[in-house]
């Protein structure tokens, strides 16, 4: 581990003082993630600038309909709050799907957009990773690739973005408000937020160095969402494959609809034609195929992650059938229970 | 009141939720030092240059030790109390720490860094630079591996690892191709890892004596085997055995590691000689996966040949598993197949390969665990063949006699367990067909499996300090790995003494205390036990003899055999209104307290008989075949364990062992890189134990018959048969509901979702 200085900001103004350019300083925040990775040694800032403290943790309507979930905002936080619960279940399900109680916690809605891939070989400071020391490589290409993409991939990277939340706010056209180091403000559609690895794999994110995330902002939206999830243990486990489904009908019909897969790409990722295939067509297993097997059209497998394409197929079927009434869902909307694929062990799971 | 068989919570659980009892890596004490392990990121070769500078001159840096300049040991023993340690069949690592260049393994330690804080420490290794001259390693056993065949388990007389029965291996071979039903498949199963929750911890510390030229190592270690380390350690550094002192007081679980594992005490007891201080060193999770063992990888053959009305001929079980380039230990899966069922003709056989990967070491129900999934696994597949309900099939071949050698078992009640378990799952609902029944969109079925642990007893010995206030503090250098030895073994203390509970201390974890055998082969009840018994039968017999000999004592003059006791007094037999109580006779006779000693080694009942615990597990399972999930919707054991000491920490064991049989069926799985031998899965994030939403409400019945032929109350030891078996149900149930057989664990979804021809097409990347 890397020595490092340690600030506390008590404001915007002094964690944007703090950071400077953000050039080997970070943010922590809850730092579940941060402090793993300078443990092992592939984060090395030189310090940190903790903004736990900063008064970013509301979570307010907006006069427009938007809610706006603060920076700071704990998971379970979010997750739990009513108009979660009420308005956008999908969110909920997909942050309770996620990590442990504990974890969750802890995590914070800007630390959750920014944790880094699970790809083994980036947490490995031993190992060639491009992510982690650009130029160097990437072990994971010929190497185990269980859980890395099998869309959107490059040479330089194939790994994926781990988180279930990011999915959900992916479909619910999330808007991520950022304020910049040397002042001023700009907004980040959540769609343009994570990105590609192309060339420059160290690149997680849209968000420049030394900028604060201040708030995620959901669009006003009445109609249904939900996460599905599939992973090796029932609970506490990161996604192999999950979707994200946002539905609104008009009577029995598909007015507008938004899929995203998590855990297949870099990113959470938009599922483009899924919306115009499925607006103004009843819910229909046929036709739910058809989208899943066009989405995974140009999947590239590797030699160990070739399941994430059937499995992402069955899993994106299986949750628009579900959003759409035409399976129920698996537990009570909001919970990890409608979202965690499997359900869980005991009897009583199949009441 | 007798204190065997009650519900006792557990004696140190209060200390335990509360933060009394004080783990190793938690010991604070004077003047501590930490060491980090810089370990080696090639898996083969030899250190060519380490450049140490800039990690001495980093802030609180004490000292950099490397092979270059580590004090000298001497050899470890080859063998150690009838166990094998080195070569083939060994148990131990053939490598000391920092004594030369060569490389086994990736994760090797190639440095030792000590310094005033732990995080000064840490970051100095990040500091150490080492070169290598790297070789080209060995890391995936496959079909042209070099391989060994070694003749038996741990050295063991009675564990022969390649053996026949009913003829030689071509007879055998023979009688199987003849048998007009066989099955005959491959089932392999991954590398496992033990881990506990408590990481692997030493602090060591050298005093000078001051009136010997020598010096005192004390450790404080989470060892689960006080005697052997304590040997090993004082050989490797030259002295007497008496000048080691080993403390474990608790341990956060080992399951099989923390027992052979002494290469970094060793390191961290190195350091503290090197620096002159007090040194502690913990395992890093990442490390756990490196230093701390693990189960090796396995590829069985299971053949079964079997006549019509289903009555075994022949079984041939092969294994093939794997061990570092440093240790010969070999999981040894053919032990079940040569005692669960009659059978006449037989062939197994065991080959090791050498890999640059860390060493394997026992994990719990070494051999068993694996060996019995693929066993019970074919047994499923040869009933199906037979067309035989599988516990039908089963009893059909109820082994009366230990088939092995034809001794009667000392006590056998599989029948009961058979039936109570069937019961309890709802056997007879089970149709005979596989995928006929579904809820919702999960297909569900019903699977069984038989489980079996040989009940070993060691030589052990225990002292018992009774004072005049009528109390006892009993001892005996075993362990509580977080398992309740501590209350069992003080229940078995007050009984055999006849005192109360409350009155009886039981006192472990430290190699000054009375021998007894490492925590492991589920031997510490029964060995201990038999000590306590011994030594309680001395003490008693020592306050018989001070009352007898006394005229005012209302005793005197009786004969001993005359004498009973309980409730910390004696009395005569024919008249118990006739005695003394403890206390008076000790008082009278001016004694603060008596000591009496007891030893035990197994007797001659274990010429006559052969011994093991018994059981038989079902279970329940809900598939969703689209999205390859498997959920446990119940889990039933019933098991003969002999005489049940604890009903409370029974339970939890046997709720453990299975555990570990569904993360063993459905989620634990270590990768090592098969071109680093880096580990891949490499913390709890990755490695799946179980979660609560992974496990069933599990019901465990026993039968809590106590085994005639064992010492004391007659109990089995049931640390590791809770795992056998498990697995094996839980897939035979997964088969039962989809109808596919998988013969490669863990069942994940990965290989339930199988891709299709058109979508593995394009295997390129972008
Ligand atoms: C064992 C384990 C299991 C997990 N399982 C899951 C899972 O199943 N699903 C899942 O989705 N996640 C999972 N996680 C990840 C977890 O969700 C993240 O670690 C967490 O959300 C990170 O939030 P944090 O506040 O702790 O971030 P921190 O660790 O504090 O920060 C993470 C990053 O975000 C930056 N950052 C934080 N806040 C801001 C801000 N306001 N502006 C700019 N930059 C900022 C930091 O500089 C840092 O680079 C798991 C984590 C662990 C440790
Ligand atoms: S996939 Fe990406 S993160 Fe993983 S090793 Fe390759 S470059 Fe690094």
């Amino acid at each position: 581990m890397h020595p490092f200085r340690y600030d506390r900001a008590l404001t915007v103004q002094e964690a944007l003082q703090s950071i400077r350019n953000g050039k080997n300083t970070a943010f922590l925040a809850g730092g579940t993630s941060q402090i793993d990775l300078m443990k092992e040694d592939v984060h090395r800032p030189d310090a940190l600038v903790d903004i736990k403290r900063v008064p970013l943790a509301g979570i307010l309507l907006l006069p427009d309909g938007v809610l706006r979930l603060g920076a700071n905002a704990s998971n379970n936080d979010v997750a739990y709050h009513p108009l979660v619960q009420k308005q956008y279940p999908g969110l909920a399900e997909a942050i309770l799907a996620g990590a442990s109680p504990q974890i969750r916690n802890m995590a914070s809605m800007g630390g959750n957009l920014l944790q880094r891939t699970r790809c083994p070989y980036f947490r490995d400071t031993a190992m060639a990773c491009n992510k982690r020391e650009p130029g160097t490589g990437c072990s994971a290409l010929e190497g185990i690739n269980r859980v890395h993409a099998v869309l959107g991939a490059s040479e330089k990277c194939i790994a994926t973005h781990p988180s279930d939340m990011c999915v959900a706010l992916a479909v619910l056209d999330a808007l991520v408000q950022v304020q910049k180091p040397g002042g001023g403000r700009r907004t980040i559609r959540f769609r343009d937020f994570h990105r590609l690895p192309g060339n420059e794999p160290q690149k997680d994110s849209a968000l420049e160095p030394g900028e604060l995330i201040t708030s995620v902002d959901l669009p006003a939206f009445a109609g249904r969402s939900h996460y599905l999830k599939v992973r090796e243990r029932a609970s506490y486990a990161f996604a192999l494959v999950s979707v994200a489904v946002a539905l609104e009908m008009e009577g029995d019909t598909i007015k507008t609809a938004r899929v995203a897969l998590g855990s297949v790409a870099h990113k959470p990722w938009l599922v483009e034609d899924a919306g115009k295939r499925l607006q103004g067509k009843k819910p229909d297993v046929a036709l739910f195929r058809a989208v899943a097997d066009d989405a995974f059209k140009d999947a590239k497998p590797l030699e160990h992650n070739g399941y994430k394409i059937p499995l992402g197929k069955n899993t994106l079927v299986r949750a628009l059938m579900e959003t759409s009434g035409l399976m129920p869902l698996q537990g009570p909307a909001g919970t990890a229970f409608a979202s965690s694929a499997g359900g869980v062990a005991g009897d009583e799971a199949v009441a | 009141m007798e204190s065997i068989g009650q519900p006792i919570d557990r004696l140190d659980g209060r200390l335990k939720v509360t933060g009394g009892a004080r783990y190793t890596a938690e010991l604070d004490l004077p003047d501590l030092v930490y060491g980090v392990i810089v370990g080696s990121t090639v898996p083969s070769g030899r250190i060519r240059q380490v450049d140490a500078a800039p990690a001495e001159r980093a802030p609180g840096v004490l000292k950099v030790l490397t092979h270059e300049n580590a004090p000298r040991l001497l050899p470890i023993p080859a063998e150690l109390s009838g166990i094998r340690l080195l070569g083939d069949g060994g148990v131990g690592e053939e490598y000391l720490p920092l004594q030369a260049a060569q490389v086994y393994f990736a994760g090797q330690p190639v440095a030792f860094v000590v310094a005033r804080t732990f995080e000064q420490a840490r970051h100095a290794a990040t500091l150490v630079r080492v070169e290598y001259d790297a070789v080209a390693p060995k890391l995936v056993m496959n079909a042209g591996s070099m391989a060994t065949r070694p003749d038996k388990f741990l050295g063991r007389p009675d564990e022969a690892l390649q053996a026949t029965r009913g003829g030689d291996a071509a007879a055998v071979r023979g009688v199987f191709d003849a048998s007009p039903v066989r099955v005959s498949h491959t089932y392999t199963t991954p590398i496992e890892h033990h881990s506990p929750l408590e990481m692997s911890a030493t602090i060591a510390l050298w005093v000078r004596m001051p009136d010997r030229a020598s010096a005192q190592l004390t450790l404080y270690d989470t060892c689960r085997n006080l005697k052997g380390n304590q040997t090993i350690l004082a050989q490797v550094f030259g002295l007497p055995t008496a000048n080691v002192r080993i403390v474990s007081q608790f341990i956060g679980g080992a399951f099989g590691a923390k027992g052979f594992q002494w290469n970094t005490p060793i390191l961290c007891a190195l350091a503290a000689k090197a620096t002159g201080r007090t040194v502690k060193l913990v395992l890093t999770r990442q490390q756990m996966f490196l230093l701390a063992g693990q189960r090796a990888a396995t590829e069985q053959g299971y053949a079964i040949g079997a006549e019509a009305g289903g009555e075994i001929r022949a079984v041939l079980h092969t294994t093939r598993t794997h061990s570092s380039a440093i240790s010969g230990y070999i999981e040894p899966c053919g032990r079940t197949t040569k005692i669960l069922y009659s059978l006449p003709h037989l062939e197994i056989s065991h080959e090791l390969v050498r890999l640059n990967l860390p060493t394997p070491c026992p994990m719990r129900a070494p051999g068993e665990a694996p060996g019995t999934w693929a066993q019970e696994t074919a047994m499923d597949e040869l009933a199906e063949k037979l067309g035989m309900d599988p516990l039908t099939f089963r009893l059909r071949n109820y082994a009366d006699v230990d088939p092995e050698n034809g001794k009667p078992w000392s006590s056998k009640h599989l029948k009961e367990c058979y039936t109570r378990g069937a019961e309890l799952i709802g056997w007879d609902r089970r149709p005979s067909q596989p995928r006929r029944m579904r809820e919702g969109q999960y297909l569900v079925g019903y699977g069984m499996a038989t489980t079996i642990y040989p009940a070993g007893q060691r030589g052990a010995a225990a002292r018992i300090i009774l004072s005049a206030d009528g109390s006892a503090v009993v001892r005996s250098a075993t362990h509580d790995q977080g398992n309740g030895a501590y209350t069992i073994l003080a229940q078995v203390a007050a009984d055999a003494l006849g005192l109360p509970l409350a009155r009886v201390r039981f006192e472990l974890g430290d190699s000054d205390f009375p021998q007894a055998p490492p925590a492991g082969g589920s031997a510490t009840t029964v060995s201990v036990s038999a000590a306590i018994e011994q030594a309680s039968t001395q003490a008693k017999r020592q306050l018989m003899e001070l009352a007898v000999a006394e005229v005012s004592s209302p005793l005197y003059s009786a004969k001993l055999k005359d004498i009973g006791a309980s409730n910390g007094r004696l009395f005569l037999r024919s008249d118990p209104g006739r005695g003394e109580e403890y206390t008076a006779i000790l008082r009278r006779t001016q004694r603060k307290h008596i000591t009496a000693d007891g030893e035990a080694k197994p007797g001659p009942e274990r010429e006559a008989f052969s011994f093991s615990s018994f059981g038989a597990v079902f279970a329940k399972v809900r598939v969703d075949p689209e999205l390859g999930t498997v959920r446990i919707a119940q889990v039933a054991g019933v098991y003969d364990v002999g005489r049940v000491i604890n009903p409370k920490t029974t339970r939890s064991q046997l709720h453990g062992g299975i555990g570990f049989g569904i993360g063993m069926a459905l989620t634990e799985e270590t990768i090592y890189d098969s071109r680093t031998g880096r580990a891949v899965i490499r913390d709890l994030a990755d490695y799946h134990i179980p979660s609560m939403a992974d496990t069933p409400l599990i019901t465990v019945e026993t039968l809590d018959i106590a085994d005639p032929q064992i010492p004391g109350p007659g109990a089995r030891g049931l640390g590791e048969i809770g795992i056998v078996g498990t697995a094996a149900a839980i897939t035979n149930a997964v088969y039962h509901a989809t109808g596919i057989r998988y013969r490669s664990l863990p069942l994940t979804p990965a290989k339930m979702v199988v891709p299709t021809a058109a979508e593995s097409r394009n295997t390129a990347t972008t």
